[in-house]
């Protein structure tokens, strides 16, 4: 494969070792806007579906084929914050996978998750299990583990995909 | 039905999500995190096929789980979104050629079951 450090030659392993290690030094500039992304991609997550739950409650239940009635909900002002800050997560996510690896973007992102239950337990009050403080804990330790790997591993475009 | 649209939310999502990051690979990175290089690279989107394909699989993953909510519960998708984490670490592998060691399997796997957890 490409990007297995394991399967290319010993040469080419030393350059793609010093490649990555020059792409992913700690504290250099372009190191520290994927970091700034990645804050950016998990807040607006939380923040939009806070926003956007706390919106669909004001409007109440919804099930309808009528269009106007999701026009409706839309015009709710929680919504349409919502959908503004989810769009703002859409575009930080796209300009995330531009610069980081997948396998590095979706565990640490998950830190999304462990935020709204503990927004939820510290804010709202929220109950939370033993099985959910246990999930709360996997998932921190995933992001932490996945933390230590470089942002990003390949050099170039997956180009049998173009 | 149920466990279909599971796993049409589950392949859907992985697809899309690997087919935005080859699509945003080929475009190139994002240099400047300012509002005018965000919208440089909206505008490039539109002609990326790669990313407006991944937008067209996150559609029929955002309606198969929509049809899955008005037949069942939320907790019911959680098996895709779990299946989802370890399926795109794999699809990261060996199609977009990420170097994937025992680092981030092992996070990828304790963010899927942490996921199922959360949801109890």
């Amino acid at each position: 494969m490409p990007g297995d450090l394991d399967t290319v030659s010993s040469p080419q392993r030393e350059s793609r070792s010093v490649e990555t290690k020059r792409m992913n030094t700690p504290g250099r500039n372009g190191n520290r806007k994927t970091q700034i992304l990645v804050l950016l991609v998990i807040i607006t997550n939380v923040l939009g579906n806070v926003f956007l739950s706390h919106g669909m409650h004001e409007v109440g239940r919804l099930v309808s084929a009528s269009p106007l009635d999701y026009l409706h909900a839309f015009a709710n002002p929680w919504n349409m914050l919502g959908i503004c800050v989810l769009v703002i997560w859409m575009l930080s996510d796209l300009a995330l996978l531009s610069r980081a690896d997948l396998s590095f973007v979706l565990p640490v992102t998950a830190s999304a998750y462990v935020l709204v239950a503990l927004l939820g337990h510290f804010l709202l009050h929220d109950h939370i299990s033993w099985a959910r403080w246990s999930g709360i804990v996997l998932i921190t330790l995933g992001v932490i583990l996945a933390e230590e790997t470089p942002a990003r591993t390949t050099t170039g475009p997956p180009e049998h995909l173009l | 039905m149920r466990w279909f649209l599971v796993g049409i939310i589950a392949i859907c999502n992985t697809l899309g999500d690997v087919l935005n990051t080859a699509g945003m690979k080929r475009q190139g990175e994002v240099e400047d995190l300012s509002p005018w290089s965000f919208l440089n690279m909206v505008r490039k989107i539109f002609r990326n096929y790669l990313v407006l394909a991944g937008f067209g699989a996150w559609a029929v993953s955002f309606f198969a789980l929509l049809s899955l909510l008005s037949i069942t519960t939320v907790s019911f998708a959680v098996p895709a979104t779990a299946v989802s984490y370890l399926l795109e670490t794999l699809l990261a592998k060996y199609i977009l050629g990420e170097d994937v060691r025992w680092r981030r399997w092992a996070a990828a796997t304790l963010v899927a079951f942490g996921v199922v957890l959360l949801s109890f």
